[in-house]
């Protein structure tokens, strides 16, 4: 679901231009930073309004440290970080704490950042204490609306967090994020950690809140299914790198990097009718202290060349709105495998 | 047909609470034959692994076997001592659990854990197994296996590591492998380098595996026949085929549409409303009756038996009673 505006055109809500972020290697007697592990390298997109955006990639491959980046939770390296025309990532905290306001995150494991001696009902009224000059009664009232828009309960307000199952915490999380009515959500794993059956629930809440509240979602995840599900436009990344970004369609239809077709083929299918032609990358993710040279990609790539070894790819735009970075961009992974 | 490698029958499991004793596992029944891999489906804390638990003799101190029966290859193991049980373990029933770096011992090298099942079980020296440990690490697809033997498991990845529980669990060539949550946490790529494995192992060995998961996908990938446990309770048991095409039990199908499928982009979302009942919980009738948009009269006041549709496939709803009667 897009909003656009009168010309058709989408309108940019969040813009994020060559952000970096890396963390220093101390070692030796001196304790000297001796290099860097590049965690975040050289990632630019747009997020438009009402919008859902996921960004995939394998653990380790800097997705969870973008979205730290772009909330200011990690200070950048380099880049810019515009929202709502403003870029954010050097304003004073004063100035920043507008932008804060709409600008929330919900976590993976909601148990860990919720305070297990703190009862629900204050621990979502601490953020109206922090942004607001409610008073006590408007905020408990504000609460336990809340409670009911994300389908839990008003007697929930007295109860502590060890009390809800996993999903229901997940709607704890849910609430504290849109209670200052924000416009752009990050969702770092968030139905990751959540059994099947209820993950699909979590899910349908979210999607009813975003037509809503015509929010922009930032869905990290792993699971390619939730993705397609969920999401208009896709990311992925690897070692720190953008390696694709495109419509849903268009990405899981046609992908264009090879990294990008083997995490499809790796998905394990829920339907056994057709045995599909699989490719299995050998190997792990190399270290982001000391990446490969070239395309980052390359020692696990099928069709990996001299060219891959020494070049780095550029980013190109290949259809519309669909971009990769690899020299052989299109070229099936599947022929080179049999 | 193949060799029945493991049955158990009528299995319930119990935990000693505050409250008294609470089954996790109710009245489950099953079995195995050789180089068959039968997964256990259900969300957590339907008792899918307190099965497996029970079943290798591993469960909390707070745990026993009620009642039911376990055979392995022909022999009831579910009253033996722990000191029978430890003969057993690791040496013809193995286990890889979910997460290895808490079932591997951070302050021992991986060699030091691969040689101990080795000297306990086959009674290798410790040149020999070494030797042998290193033909298992190469054989579980880990690059420099003589290297590795002195490093810790610190030193390794997430998918390197549990290669080496897979390696460690197969080293006395085991009959059975149990498996629980393998791959949850791992990422795609290197799951299906390990499903590969553990597929590729089971022909080599010709064992018998038990996986539990929750990852339909998973399922459709390894199983030959499926359990789905709702509960503490078998609600349907069926080949792969059966299951993922004419899926009987409401909560089954439930299970199925709750995953989005990366291949259809139209795919709508059905979530099961509610949440898993807790050990405690009084269910009068079938368990699954609060959260079964089929549900009737009958289902809030008796609990369904199975009812089998084939030789391979049974089911415990009552939406099924009156098919089976018909026919």
């Amino acid at each position: 679901m897009n909003v656009a505006d009168d010309k058709g055109r989408k309108k940019t809500l969040l813009e994020i231009n060559q952000l970096k972020k890396y963390y220093p290697i101390k070692g030796g007697l001196l304790q000297r930073v001796q290099s860097h592990v590049k965690a975040v390298e050289n990632v630019s997109f747009k997020l438009y309004e009402g919008e859902s955006l996921g960004v995939v990639g394998e653990s380790g491959c800097g997705k969870s440290t973008l979205g730290k980046a772009i909330l200011g939770l990690e200070e950048l390296t380099a880049g810019t970080v515009k929202f709502k025309e403003t870029e954010i990532q050097s304003l004073r905290k004063k100035e920043k704490l507008k932008f804060v306001k709409e600008m929330q995150m919900i976590f993976q494991d909601p148990f860990a950042s919720l305070n297990p001696r703190q009862k629900i009902g204050p621990a979502i009224a601490e953020v109206f204490s922090i942004h607001t000059s409610m008073s006590a009664k408007e905020k408990k009232l504000a609460v336990m609306d809340l409670l009911k828009e994300v389908g839990l309960k008003e007697e929930h307000y007295d109860r502590f967090p060890h009390e809800f199952s996993g999903g229901q915490r997940q709607r704890i999380g849910i609430a504290r994020a849109i209670c200052l009515n924000p416009s752009f959500i990050i969702c770092d794993e968030a139905v990751s950690a959540l059994d099947v059956s209820v993950q699909a629930q979590v899910l349908k809440l979210l999607k009813t809140l975003q037509q809503k509240y015509q929010l922009s979602y930032m869905f990290i995840s792993h699971d390619l299914g939730v993705v397609r599900y969920f999401c208009d436009r896709v990311l992925v990344m690897y070692l720190g790198n953008t390696v694709e970004e495109g419509k849903v369609e268009d990405l899981y239809n046609a992908p264009l990097h090879p990294y990008t077709q083997a995490l499809l083929s790796a998905i394990p299918r829920p339907t056994i009718e057709k045995k599909r032609n699989r490719i299995r990358l050998q190997g792990d993710l190399p270290n982001p202290a000391d990446p490969p040279s070239g395309c980052p990609f390359h020692t696990r790539c099928p069709i990996a060349r001299a060219q891959c070894m020494e070049e780095k790819p550029q980013w190109r735009e290949y259809g519309e709105e669909h971009y990769a970075a690899c020299h052989f961009a299109g070229e099936s992974i599947f022929k080179e495998a049999k | 047909m193949g060799e029945a490698l493991l049955e158990v029958k009528n299995m319930i499991t119990e935990f000693r609470t505050a409250d008294g004793y609470l089954p996790a596992v109710r009245d489950v029944s099953f079995s195995l034959n050789k180089g068959e891999t039968l997964c256990i489906v259900g969300e957590s804390g339907c008792g899918k692994s307190i099965t497996s638990l029970s079943i290798i003799g591993l469960l909390p101190s707070n745990g026993r076997i009620a009642s039911g029966e376990i055979k392995f290859e022909g022999e009831a193991i579910q009253s033996h001592t722990s000191e029978q049980m430890r003969q057993i373990r690791g040496n013809q029933i193995s286990m890889i659990f979910q997460e290895p770096m808490t079932a591997l011992n951070p302050v021992l090298t991986i060699g030091y854990q691969l040689r101990e099942p080795l000297m306990i079980h086959e009674k290798l020296s410790k040149k020999e197994a070494h030797k042998k440990g290193i033909d298992l690490l190469k054989s579980v697809g880990i690059p420099y296996p003589e290297k590795r033997m002195n490093q810790y498991p610190h030193e390794l990845s997430g998918g390197m590591r549990q290669r080496v529980m897979i390696a460690i669990a197969l080293s006395c060539n085991p009959g059975l492998l149990i498996a629980d949550e393998p791959t949850t946490a791992l990422d795609v790529t290197i799951q299906a380098q390990i499903l590969d494995l553990i597929n590729d192992l089971k022909q080599e060995y010709h064992m018998g595996v038990i996986m539990v998961t929750h990852d339909m996908g998973v399922v459709a990938e390894v199983a030959d026949r499926v359990m789905v446990m709702y509960a503490g309770k078998k609600v349907e048991e069926g080949t792969v085929e059966e299951i993922f095409n004419h899926p009987k039990h409401p909560y089954t199908i439930g299970l199925l549409n709750s995953v989005p499928d990366v291949d259809k982009p139209d795919f709508e979302l059905e979530a099961i409303p509610g949440s898993l009942p807790s050990l405690n919980q009084q269910i009068h009738g079938c368990r699954f009756h609060e959260r079964c948009k089929f549900a009737k009269e009958t289902c809030k006041q008796q609990e369904p038996p199975a009812f089998d549709l084939s030789h391979s496939h049974s089911v415990s709803c009552w939406l099924e009673a009156e098919e089976v009667i018909n026919q």
